[in-house]
């Protein structure tokens, strides 16, 4: 492989004072799942939020598929990106919320199509194919009528993943995706992203607490703590053989509750 | 009581039907006129620049702690001093659209940010155009708190105009004090306006409950 997919480069992320990533290093490759642990507070939804650019960072440089993304080439030196430079290399990513903070005032199908027709700018009847496909494909072909707040938590967030996928990205993050739903429904929305993992090409960084399916589907689980990747590694070995102490009382803590 | 019907059928009612016109007149123009003023004023307040958003949040607070009467005096008299005549009727349509501009103003900032940050945060991650997500995503949603608010102010603004029988402007209350002090009979014609303004008030309610209950089903279902 050559470039890695996505590469933090001495990333720094500060809310004020607090530090939330500190000249963070970490790199992605093309097709590699990863999942970000760590406690509340260590910034693992922060490094989906400046990767998606919903928020800025303060140091260093992100690179999207070997392409700078909070700067952009003007020469042979690296500038301030513009907005029109976020947006192309932004287009690559999509992303599902913990909320899924789907538009309520559109249908499931409404909501897959929107950004393919107002972004993308495809025609409607592509965009409409398209997401009539992806609805089939996360088993919500009958609810494409249907409005946000007819559906449960779990159809909702396979909407949400859905219209992620119409944008046709190569990476996906997943920010707790099944945080907010009740237990009977994270399965599946689990169902519907382990079968993007294993059957597609897609570059996926998730955020969980759901360690059995991190394991599950993980090329390598990173342990973040304090805006830094403490310890990774190949999720068996993480899991089984933790080295760091924190590592070991945080997995200590997830496995008793 | 001494209640005169003829003279209620006769004089009364015809005069002040047609001072009725002037009242709507001055009701839907300036409501329109503070409709769009609000937006102005908020777009102003909100901008990136400093002291652009710092001079219309001032200029919103002097406006909201004047009473408008001073304001209808203000510019009634003062405009005229600036070589700028206008008629009567202008001058308080004008008067009234400033003020409730300054509260329109609020009632769109406020509608605004109702829409949670989490709409703004997946219209930006599908890359949606900043113009495109306010026109699709941000306004459809703000609508719904926002019309409800805005009927009040119509209706407000409604009540408000029989203030601008103090600058002389034919409107109901300004034709039923000419009516009194004619005939030196108040009981009819000033019952009659209090009447008119009822049967006003219930038609636009009705009107707002209506365009509310037809976002509501467009945007809420």
């Amino acid at each position: 492989m050559t470039d890695p997919k996505i590469r933090f480069e001495k990333v720094t992320k500060r809310y004020g004072a607090l530090v939330v990533l500190d000249q963070l290093q970490f790199e992605v490759a093309e097709g590699e799942v990863v999942t970000i642990i760590g406690p509340s507070g260590s910034g693992k939804t922060t490094v989906l939020r400046v990767l998606m650019t919903l928020e800025p960072i303060q140091d260093g440089i992100i690179w999207v598929g070997g392409e700078p993304l909070n700067k952009m080439w003007s020469g042979d030196r690296l500038v301030p990106a513009s907005e029109a430079h976020i947006r192309s290399v932004r287009s690559r990513i999509g992303m599902v919320f913990q909320n899924f903070n789907l538009f309520p005032h559109m249908t499931a199908l409404e909501n897959c199509i929107e950004a393919p027709v107002q972004s993308l700018k495809l025609p409607k009847s592509e965009a409409v194919e398209r997401a009539v496909e992806l609805l089939e494909m996360v088993g919500l072909d009958d609810k494409r009528s249907h409005y946000p707040s007819q559906l449960s938590g779990g159809q909702q967030q396979r909407v949400a993943i859905a219209r992620a996928l119409a944008m046709r990205p190569k990476i996906i993050l997943f920010d707790e995706p099944t945080s907010a739903l009740d237990p009977e429904m994270v399965g599946e929305v689990l169902t519907v992203i382990r079968e993007l993992a294993s059957a597609h090409s897609y570059t996926i960084l998730l955020v969980t607490h759901q360690m059995g399916f991190a394991r599950e589907i993980s090329n390598r689980v990173c342990f973040f703590d304090q805006g830094r990747i403490v310890e990774q590694g190949e999720p068996g070995r993480l899991f089984e053989s933790p080295r760091n102490e924190r590592l070991k009382l945080f997995l200590s803590k997830i496995l008793q509750a | 009581m001494d209640w005169q019907w003829d003279f209620t059928f006769e004089v009364v009612l015809p005069r002040l039907w047609e001072a009725a016109g002037v009242t709507v007149y001055a009701t839907v123009m300036s409501f329109l006129f503070a409709l769009l003023g609000g937006l102005i004023l908020m777009l102003l307040k909100t901008s990136r620049f400093r002291l652009v958003s710092f001079v219309a949040g001032e200029v919103i607070e002097f406006i909201r702690a004047t009473p408008l009467l001073v304001q209808i005096f203000f510019l009634f008299f003062v405009l005229p001093q600036f070589g700028i005549l206008l008629p009567p009727l202008t001058t308080g349509i004008l008067a009234i659209s400033i003020y409730n501009s300054a509260l329109t103003a609020e009632v769109y900032r406020a509608g605004l940010q109702s829409v949670p940050r989490g709409q703004w945060e997946a219209a930006k991650a599908l890359n949606i155009p900043t113009h495109r997500v306010y026109q699709r995503i941000i306004i459809p949603q703000s609508l719904p708190p926002i019309i409800p608010a805005l009927g009040n102010y119509l209706v407000a603004i409604f009540k408000e105009t029989p203030l601008l029988s103090f600058v002389a402007v034919g409107e109901i209350m300004h034709a039923s004090k000419l009516i009194g002090s004619q005939y030196y009979r108040f009981t009819e014609a000033v019952t009659i306006a209090g009447i008119f303004f009822l049967v006003l008030s219930l038609i636009s309610a009705v009107g707002i409950r209506a365009v509310e209950r037809y976002v509501n089903k467009r945007i809420l279902h």
